[in-house]
């Protein structure tokens, strides 16, 4: 069936199954930094962000997302870029794998919470599993660069 | 699992016609769960298009439409003051904000989880669901059903009374399903408690209910004996996460700290 | 242009959160066809029929395979030097199946469904046999699980598959048995340790193409890309000429991917249709059907004088390595090579025991290799045998520990599958380490433990280890440095980065010896046409021997430089001076920029391209050392352990990157405390794997994991790059000791068995609660 999303602010029409997930057709046309880890919504690297909102790609049917916006990655470039410079200055990146997913959660709480604690940036983020850093690096990036830029 | 027809409908009674008409038809709430079903849904129904995503706040009532997500509910300004927000608190313990984006609050009550810690908040806030067919029955009555199918759930109904409430939750990983999960609730008239994720579903304690709501003031040893009574009466297995002898034992210790906080 | 030492952002980190396509699944050909595998419900199994006919007519089906397609041809998946420890137990397809999971057939189609359906028309007839589902019980049982005649050992490792033993090993130093008799205290105790999962956020991918020139094309994210391509070369016995194995970005592998997956799959089915193919681990594949770190059972004996002196260790080991022997004999070693030499003053050591196979998902290599098991056991039985004597681990440690410029006999007796070498360790502060931690966490307020508020317990532990760098006279890594015209370089290595940064590093280190800028050392990594040899990201090797691979390199083209550069003003190659940009007579009249320089060589005169190459083996394994201290809270009315602080301070020599080695030490400390605390393995009564996804199988999030405080020692190791030992794994050793060591402190609850639950912590503060009633 054909789906009309808005992906990165461009109108698409998309050719889906209807039991077809969102990271399934997004890898399909392209949408590399969508990545598949865990196919059960735990681990977060298949993140976009839904109308604004973070979803776990992998368990949001395609069809449903029909005439929504769907910002990825690659929507996001200069805000994954300057992210990016403060995981670099804190040792905080890695294998990079979780890291485009992880940028759009981190882009998202941005525009939800002013200025959120440690704790709370952490509750966000909390569905954004890292096996790499320890997370602790990925803490003290992501509260420089709020602090930065806030 | 497979999909062969995805109707989004306009209308309930189109819904209603599609749940009855086919038994292999399901209303898909978020799917975020749909994955990890074995069978073939010949007709999926999507109920995005009929407005139910609405928290409405009236006079003695929180309406809740179904398809509202979790994320939504747990960001309702009023809701964060009720009861000291326990249905916020609750709701922001599950999983990543990624799948309570895309989790409704009618997925997670029609669907009966046993590690569901909605339902142990809502069986003690007094809660109505509206089902299509059905009216208006209490959420005790609806988890006390046997089988479930051919209905649409509406609405939550939370009736608004002022008092205090917690929820306590255990959990491997913060990230986790509970290993077992309580709520307590005071208000001017009586004292709740629920426990859920034993691991099957939520139920009140009854017995602890019936003798805590004897007392007018509660000590230490008041308090000991409600939660001794709850892990007590309410019946506990093993799974992957925890043994029955370790949830009776945190069954106690839950309930006494959530009493604690509230009385 | 001071590159060593120096925390740069590692070079691909901004374009890869940029999510530019970049691994393996990413570059994947677009037409590729759709591997799925069928895997075997259950454990132990002899295939009587199998009847493909019905899942090779579906329209779509390019190509079904079974055992019946390979020649039987026995090979070890270990991405290991050559000839391997390993055994060489496993085909690629056999009519055997040996796990819940295990491969029986393959299919590949033109998408996902239709392969899918394909699967579940493959009819197979079962002759469902007995398993072995407890290693205790493996020895000698009466099931054979490799009972094939082709299977073989390269080398004598013990191998004795008809006692379904895959390897052994014993040595000792000293009388045991004699000098255990003459101590004052001797205390026994037993360990176990769980089958960890890695969870690298990327599954396992491969894609298979033919290239224009009719040779097969692998990608893979793999740890070992030259390891594979001989594996694959051996096991399809096609020409290693032909193959070329490119390894793009990789999203973790940490020992994950240091065994071959599903390379064999893309490349059979590639080979024999002709078409590009691929396959992506499913996570319920990655947790059943490949490899996890080897479970354990150690049986400790510690003997020590009244007075703190530790006189003797025994340590008998049982491990498992599940269905097939992948690093059994290696993994089995580092649990006592990287672990005993740490209390080098003994009289004698024991160590020894067998690797058994069982109807289980393999183990294979991990993080840590053997050495957090080891660890785990020694540095708890140190700390239960200090409460026997009455003196406080810490001191007992600084006692009988290992001290700079000493020896252990354990250095030459053991190696990894071999015998090892004699060495002094020249850089060892783990006196500093110690000393350090234990004002960093403020030990002596803390110890042994602080009422917290409500039921909460706060208790502290530590726990000391040792790790190696690379593999000595087996590993070897190189690298090539290109000179470009302008004056840049192109350096190409065969080292694996696989998120851990070795691009990064090995370009800092080759920029150091040439004194350019990061940006003017461009490099290519892991292609086995394009780049040197090197063995792989594995054994802390990559620092220590690709880094001094890369400085031979990077002093050689050097060397060019000067000879071109004296030559282009006509001097003698003495009076050049060299600043990376600039050459200069000693008294400045004559001079040529690098640019200039590259340039004339190029286009004007005395062409020529500048290539400069060199290797590097190791001649010692200089190992990295630390201390780990915790502080953990226990709430004693639900047995809930919380990480309050991991302070860790680590001699790994200089640290070529100081921002990325504090990324390795905290990411491996992570696992380490997800080993210890929440990483639980369960297997159900058929043998089948229940946390088999990240619903049940629980890895830390970020808020398990709040505070950690991690320090470098200053420390100098001649033998390294610029004074570099590794750092890869030594991170994740101690926390499973520390945190144990930390519980018992706070709640007097010693827990033997891994992980930690708050269940298993609970019941023990209600059984002493008991016996003290009781008293």
């Amino acid at each position: 069936m054909k789906i009309q999303l808005i992906i990165n602010g461009y109108k698409k029409e998309l050719e889906v199954r209807p039991d077809e997930y969102l990271l399934d057709t997004l890898r399909n046309y392209n949408y590399l930094s969508v990545k598949r880890g865990c196919d059960s919504s735990s681990c977060g690297v298949c993140t976009v962000l839904l109308d604004g909102s973070p979803i776990a790609s992998c368990s949001y049917l395609s069809i449903k997302a029909s005439g929504h916006e769907i910002t990825t990655a690659e929507g996001i470039q200069k805000e994954a870029a300057q992210i990016s410079t403060y995981f670099g200055n804190e040792g905080a990146d890695q294998c990079g794998f979780c890291n485009p997913a992880l940028a759009l959660t981190v882009y998202a709480m941005k525009r939800e919470l002013s200025n959120p604690t440690d704790e709370e940036i952490r509750d966000y983020l909390v569905g954004n599993l890292c096996r790499c850093s320890g997370y602790v690096g990925q803490q003290r990036a992501i509260r420089a660069y709020l602090e930065d830029t806030l | 699992m497979k999909i062969n027809n995805y109707h989004k409908v306009n209308t309930l009674d189109e819904a209603y016609a599609l749940i009855t008409g086919n038994k292999s038809s399901s209303i898909i709430a978020g799917g975020a769960w749909l994955k990890f079903s074995k069978k073939t849904i010949e007709d999926a129904i999507d109920l995005s298009n009929l407005n139910l995503d609405k928290i409405v706040e009236a006079e003695e009532t929180f309406e809740i439409g179904c398809m509202t997500t979790l994320r939504n509910v747990e960001k309702n300004q009023s809701l964060q003051n009720f009861y000291d927000g326990i249905i916020v608190k609750s709701i922001s313990e599950i999983m990543g904000i990624q799948i309570r984006n895309i989790a409704t609050i009618g997925g997670t009550v029609a669907g009966r989880y046993g590690f569901s810690d909605l339902i142990p908040v809502l069986l003690v806030l007094d809660t109505k669901l509206l089902f299509y067919k059905k009216g208006t029955i209490t959420l005790e009555e609806f988890l006390n059903l046997k089988g479930f199918n051919s209905d649409i759930l509406i609405k939550i109904i939370i009736n608004k009374k002022i008092g205090k409430a917690k929820f306590i939750s255990m959990r491997k990983t913060s990230n986790d399903f509970s290993v077992i999960n309580v709520a307590v609730l005071k208000n001017d008239k009586e004292c709740k408690i629920a426990v859920g994720a034993r691991p099957n579903g939520a139920i009140f304690a009854k017995k602890a209910m019936e003798y805590i709501n004897n007392f007018k003031t509660y000590n230490k040893e008041v308090i000991d004996e409600c939660a001794s009574i709850t892990s007590k009466e309410i019946s506990f297995g093993s799974n992957s996460r925890a043994s029955k002898e370790y949830r009776v034992e945190l069954c106690r210790v839950l309930v006494k700290r959530g009493l604690q906080e509230v009385l | 242009m001071k590159n060593v030492n120096r925390g740069l952002p590692s070079i691909d980190g901004k374009g890869l959160m940029m999510g530019i396509p970049a691994y393996t699944d990413d570059l994947a050909d677009a037409n590729s066809l759709i591997i799925k595998v069928l895997r075997s419900p259950h454990p132990f199994a002899k295939i009587n029929k199998i009847d493909t006919n019905r899942a090779s007519e579906i329209n779509g089906v390019e190509c079904v395979l079974t055992y019946k397609d390979f020649k039987r041809i026995p090979i070890t998946r270990a991405g290991q030097g050559y000839p391997e420890p390993s055994p060489h137990d496993k085909f690629i397809l056999d009519n055997y199946v040996r796990y819940i999971g295990d491969e029986v057939a393959v299919v590949a189609a033109v998408d996902l469904q239709t392969a899918e359906k394909a699967i579940k028309l493959i009819e197979v007839d079962y002759k469902v046999l007995e398993p072995v589902l407890d290693f205790e019980v493996a020895y000698d049982n009466k099931t054979i699980i490799h009972d094939e005649p082709e299977i073989h050992e390269m080398f004598p490792i013990g191998f004795e598959p008809k006692k379904n033993v895959a390897a052994a090993y014993d040595m000792h130093v000293g009388n045991i048995d004699e000098t255990l008799k003459n101590c004052d205290v001797v205390y026994e105790a037993s360990f176990y340790t769980q089958a960890q999962a890695h969870v690298m956020m990327e599954p396992h991918t491969a894609n298979a193409r033919i290239d224009c020139y009719g040779r097969l094309v692998i990608y893979s994210s793999t740890q070992t890309p030259y390891h594979v391509r001989r594996i694959i070369s051996q096991a399809l016995q096609y020409p290693l000429s032909k193959i070329r194995v490119i390894k793009p970005r990789v999203g973790g592998g940490f020992g994950g991917k240091q065994c071959i997956h599903g390379e064999f799959f893309v490349s059979a089915v590639t080979l024999k249709t002709g078409k590009p193919s691929k396959l992506v681990y499913t996570r319920k594949e990655v947790f059943e059907s490949s490899f996890s770190r080897h479970p354990m059972r150690f049986d400790v004996k510690l003997g020590a004088t009244k007075k703190g002196i530790l006189k003797g260790i025994d340590v008998s080991v049982l491990s498992d390595t599940g269905a097939y022997g992948e690093h059994a004999l290696t993994v089995f070693m580092v649990a006592g090579a990287k672990v005993l030499p740490l209390y080098n003053k003994v009289d004698a050591v024991r160590f020894g025991g067998k690797v058994v196979y069982t109807n289980h998902t393999p183990a294979g290599a991990f993080r840590g290799y053997g050495a957090i098991q080891g660890n785990y056991a020694l540095e708890s039985a140190i700390d239960m045998l200090c409460e026997k004597l009455s003196i406080d681990p810490i001191i007992f440690r600084e006692k009988n520990m290992i001290k700079e410029g000493e020896s252990s006999p354990i250095f030459k007796i053991m190696g990894e599958g071999t015998e090892g070498i004699e060495m002094n360790v020249e850089s060892c502060k783990l006196d500093y380490c110690v000393k350090r931690g234990h004002e960093l966490i403020n030990w002596k307020d803390k110890y042994p433990f602080v009422n917290g508020e409500n039921s909460k317990v706060r208790g502290v532990g530590m726990a000391i280890a040792m790790q190696g760098s690379g593999i000595p006279y087996i590993d070897m890594a190189s690298a090539m440095i290109k000179l470009n015209d302008d004056g840049f370089y192109n350096l190409i290595i065969g080292a694996t980065d696989i998120g851990q940064g070795s691009d990064t590093i090995l370009a800092q280190i080759a920029a150091e010896v040439l004194e350019t800028d990061l940006d003017k050392m461009i490099v290519y990594s892991s292609d086995t046409d394009l780049a040197p040899f090197d063995c792989g990201a594995y054994a802390s090797s990559t620092t220590y021997v690709s880094g001094n691979a890369v400085v031979k390199a990077a002093k050689n083209m050097r060397k060019m430089l000067i000879k071109e550069g004296a030559r282009s003003l006509d001097v003698k190659e003495e009076e050049i001076i060299f600043d990376g940009v600039l050459f200069q007579t000693e008294d400045g009249k004559k001079s040529i920029t690098l640019s200039e320089l590259s340039n004339r060589l190029f286009y004007s005169e005395d062409q020529q391209q500048l290539v400069a190459t060199n290797s590097y083996v190791g001649t010692k394994s200089p190992p990295p050392f630390m201390a780990g201290y915790v502080e953990v809270e226990v709430d004693t009315e639900t047995g809930v352990v919380k990480v309050i602080d991991y302070t860790a301070v680590v001699d790994c020599g200089t640290t070529i990157n100081p921002l990325l080695a504090l990324g390795q030490v905290e990411g491996a400390l992570a696992q380490g405390i997800g080993m210890t605390l929440y990483e639980e393995v369960l297997y159900n009564q058929k043998g089948g794997l229940i946390t088999n996804n990240l619903m049940t199988y629980r890895i830390p999030t970020r808020k398990e994991i709040t505070n950690m405080n991690v320090e470098f020692a200053d420390s100098y190791e001649e033998t390294g790059p610029y004074g570099a030992k590794s750092v890869g794994e030594i991170g994740i050793d101690t926390p499973p000791a520390a945190i144990c060591n930390a519980i018992y402190n706070a709640v007097g609850v010693r827990i033997q068995s891994l992980p930690v639950t708050a269940e298993n912590v609970l019941m023990g503060i209600l059984k002493n609660k008991e016996k003290r009633n009781e008293k």
